[in-house]
């Protein structure tokens, strides 16, 4: 394997100090890859968003090593981390364009901060609104922009340095289905065409699915398992990876041992006037430990309507099967080879 | 015209030897644009140099912060801080006979128009840099960090992020301080300073000339009209952030 464009050692993050310390990474190590689209997925106060920001140091580690393009970057001093972050692209779930430039000179800021003359900062920006679909929009301010646009002026904006790494810090979390995947598809282009390394940082399985290579889940600051989209996706082996896999209720096959789940059965709650505590009862009357293999339920105006399934022992199934359906407003059915 | 004005006064109950001296003075046009000229220079000049010092404070209070864009010693933003409240809390008045001696020095005079000067600046220095500091408090913390991920350095971020991105905000302040400053400058009569506030302070006031005194309050009322107008026009000419169908933001002056 090639040398990793993004390596990050045993990194740490702590906020705060003494008893308020809060860890938000530990121990954190990963490589990425040149030319990958890496994924990192947690839920919200995971610590994605940190370690994205541990990449280009607007985050500094507590402790550990961030290698970028074989640059030790907290080694770096101030000067020569403002010139590497100019090879780090990042775009932000808010976008965070200049409100009072119009998109063509957002995009010529970056150049400016470099030096690039003028005629040719403009002349690359019109290129880069070309690539990013933008072409009519030179002169709109972000006020006058969608959602989708403004993140694709921002887009344009970390080209135009030519960076060798794209952070993308929940770049379509505010942006809507349809809009989400042109997003993806110009970064997935980006990456195919101009090589950049591309970070995604997400809460949503779906980005991941659709343009990561490899993918991080994040749990608590504690990175809980690194694989191929593939690998993860089709057995996550920790907690998390199956929490995120497996957002609506894991599949029986997954949680559950053969013993627990030997009969399942469907119940569905029709509206009774009164919600019933349904699985406790079960326990304590029948002594039945039902498993709930997943459920959709709602309480409208204190009536319970929908249905949940469940996973019920051998022994003490006909007992618990009955009680069940002595209940009004409730009925069962049998799932007979529920998982085959 | 002085006759009619006379009249005029007198219909209003006014003692005629009254009514004719401030019948004079009102028709006396070029001590009326001479007073209107001091009401104006004064405060003008200090809210120049107000900016002067209270523009860089204002950012260093921002970026000095902990957590801002180039931290400053804890100890030394907790001086910056006392010392701003510390003359904002002296009341105007004394402030202009506390600092008598260094108008001397600067200026060689420690009356008179020009010397109220010094005092003004004293007194709207810390006042910009609060109403600066509130401007730029205004800043999307997301927006800097952007730059900073784009390698801007910290004076960058002032000058091409920052104050740009603030500008309607800065102008709305800077029409406010104007407008404080013209206010403190009214006081100045008392230093022996000119200008319309000078004249409804000690002829209008101080000589029971009613009239005199009403006209000159109006007069300012006008110019804090047109300044706050041309203030507000400057600021939402400049605001980008108008919407799609163009309708801009209303706001009245």
């Amino acid at each position: 394997m090639a040398e990793p464009i993004i390596r990050l050692e045993h990194l740490t993050k702590c906020f705060g100090s003494g008893e308020d310390q809060v860890h938000a990474l530990e121990d954190i190590s990963i490589d990425i890859q040149p030319g990958e689209i890496f994924g990192v997925i947690g839920l919200s106060g995971a610590g994605k968003s940190t370690l994205v920001r541990c990449v280009n140091l607007l985050e500094r580690p507590t402790s550990g090593q961030v290698i970028v393009d074989g640059r030790d970057m907290m080694s770096l001093p101030d000067r020569e981390l403002r010139e590497a972050r100019k090879s780090i692209g990042m775009i932000f779930q808010s976008f965070n364009l200049l409100m009072q430039r119009t998109a063509q000179d957002n995009i010529c800021f970056p150049m400016e901060l470099a030096g690039v003359p003028r005629r040719n900062a403009v002349q690359r920006a019109r290129e880069l609104l070309e690539i990013v679909d933008l072409a009519g929009r030179a002169g709109a301010y972000p006020t006058q922009l969608s959602g989708g646009q403004k993140q694709r002026v921002a887009i344009a904006r970390t080209l135009a340095t030519n960076p060798k790494v794209l952070l993308c810090d929940e770049a379509t979390s505010a942006l809507d289905p349809k809009t989400t995947r042109d997003i993806l598809r110009l970064i997935q282009d980006i990456n195919r065409r101009l090589g950049i390394t591309v970070v995604v940082i997400t809460h949503e399985m779906k980005v991941i699915e659709e343009i990561c290579s490899r993918v991080a889940i994040l749990d608590h600051g504690r990175l809980a398992e690194t694989g191929t989209v593939e690998e993860v996706f089709a057995s996550p082996k920790t907690e998390a990876g199956r929490r995120l896999v497996y957002p609506d209720g894991v599949p029986p096959e997954v949680l559950s041992t053969a013993a627990d789940r030997a009969r399942v059965v469907r119940v569905a709650f029709n509206g009774g006037t009164s919600y019933q505590p349904l699985i406790a009862t079960l326990a304590i009357e029948c002594g039945v430990k039902a498993n709930i293999l997943g459920a959709d339920t709602r309480n409208i105006d204190g009536r319970a309507f929908g249905t949940m399934l469940l996973g019920l022992p051998e022994e003490g199934a006909e007992k618990a099967l009955a009680y069940i359906r002595a209940q009004k407003d409730i009925t069962v059915e049998e799932v007979p080879d529920y998982h085959g | 015209m002085v006759e009619n004005l006379t009249a005029l006064f007198e219909s209003w109950g006014i003692a005629s030897a009254q009514a004719s001296s401030q019948a004079e003075y009102l028709t006396n046009l070029p001590e009326l644009l001479d007073q209107t000229w001091q009401t104006v220079y004064a405060p003008a000049a200090a809210t120049v140099l107000a900016y002067l010092i209270g523009l860089p404070l204002g950012i260093l209070l921002v970026t000095g912060e902990e957590g801002g864009i180039r931290p400053l010693p804890e100890p030394l933003m907790r001086v910056l801080n006392v010392v701003i409240n510390l003359l904002r809390s002296v009341p105007f008045l004394i402030l202009m006979a506390l600092v008598m001696p260094l108008s001397t020095i600067i200026i060689g005079t420690s009356v008179g128009t020009t010397a109220t000067i010094v005092p003004l600046t004293i007194a709207a220095g810390p006042y910009v840099a609060r109403i600066v500091e509130i401007s730029l408090r205004e800043m999307d913390r997301g927006v800097i960090e952007a730059a900073q991920a784009m390698g801007c350095s910290p004076w960058q971020i002032v000058t091409k992020v920052m104050l740009p991105e603030c500008r309607p905000s800065l102008i709305n302040g800077a029409t406010n301080a104007s407008i404080t400053i013209l206010g403190y400058g009214a006081m100045s009569g008392a230093i022996g300073g000119g200008g319309w506030g000078a004249v409804a302070l000690m002829r209008g006031y101080g000589r029971h000339h009613v009239v005199v005194m009403w006209a000159a309050v109006i007069l300012l009322v006008i110019l804090v009209q047109i300044i706050q107008s041309i203030g507000t026009a400057l600021s939402v000419k400049s605001d980008r952030r108008i919407n799609n169908n163009g309708s801009k933001k209303r706001r009245k002056s």
